[in-house]
């Protein structure tokens, strides 16, 4: 096994960041931090429930330009426009049916020791990896 | 109002930590999704710092019995391990897999400006889309 571009100070302290986040919006406000189920919930959404989910997801860009853009961060996009609109539809439809995605599951509902959560994740985890592997060592091989 | 404010005071927390971390560059997702290539294991890293302040907080948090400045915690119900879970699960890992973006994210990637981002989207917005639209006509397996 080769491991490349590992960078572990940044992904424990960028983790720590998101997992603050969770538990402010548990402490504060009571809800989960799952990004799919809170922008999911702008598709039909309770009287007087938007504008929180709509202020959340305005944060995430904001603190992400915060940081990305003065560092540098760089994005890099590797798939053509249509594996971008499968995934992007697989994505959607996929966490609105699992009743989440990494943040929901992997992060909140671990935490609480879920056992939906756990299979999920572990779930979301394999299909990712045996994908990533046909595309990279099958397919694009 | 103040409820708005908070949860923009987390989100900005949350995106910094997706930025810092760097999991909002899809290639960076994707080598550490290809286990089998030259591996990137910093995810496992992100997901590890995560879970340890959040097992931790959410329990000092639940404790308290009631939120700062709600009535009380909206926490999930569902218990089963159902096929809507596992097929879902699925789905959702193939597509992450396909372009190295899950939700959180594609989202604060908006903040980079880039065409591809906003694509990615819409396809996951109509995604969402299609899943209400296929539970209203009850074309999916029934919850347990």
């Amino acid at each position: 096994m080769v491991i490349e571009n590992f960078t572990p100070v940044s992904a424990l302290i960028g983790g720590a960041f998101i997992g603050l986040a969770a538990v402010l919006l548990l402490a504060l406000n009571g809800r989960i931090a799952g990004i799919s189920g809170i922008a999911g919930g702008l598709l039909r959404p309770a009287p007087g429930d938007a504008g929180w989910r709509i202020a959340f997801i305005v944060g995430l860009v904001i603190g992400a330009g915060l940081y990305g853009l003065p560092a540098g961060v760089p994005i890099i996009i590797d798939a053509s426009v249509p594996v971008l609109l499968i995934g992007g539809l697989l994505v959607g439809f996929g966490t609105r049916l699992g009743g989440g995605c990494t943040s929901g599951h992997g992060v909140c509902g671990i935490a609480r020791l879920s056992k939906r959560s756990i299979v999920a994740t572990l779930t979301f985890m394999a299909a990712a990896v045996i994908t990533v592997f046909v595309m990279r060592h099958v397919v694009g091989g | 109002m103040i409820r708005q404010i908070t949860a923009l005071i987390a989100g900005i927390l949350f995106g910094a930590g997706l930025a810092i971390s760097q999991m909002v560059n899809p290639d960076k997702v994707l080598s550490f999704l290809d286990i089998a290539g030259r591996w990137d294991p910093s995810l496992a890293l992100v997901m590890g710092g995560a879970l340890a302040v959040t097992f931790v907080g959410y329990r000092l948090v639940l404790g308290r019995g009631q939120p700062v400045f709600a009535d009380r915690f909206e926490l999930p119900t569902a218990r089963d391990l159902d096929s809507r879970l596992l097929a879902g699960a699925g789905i959702f890992g193939i597509g992450w897999g396909l372009v190295g973006f899950c939700p959180g994210p594609a989202l604060a990637s908006l903040a980079f400006a880039r065409f591809d981002s906003v694509l990615f989207i819409l396809a996951m917005l109509a995604g969402a889309a299609l899943y209400i639209g296929a539970d209203r006509y009850r074309l999916l397996p029934k919850t347990s």
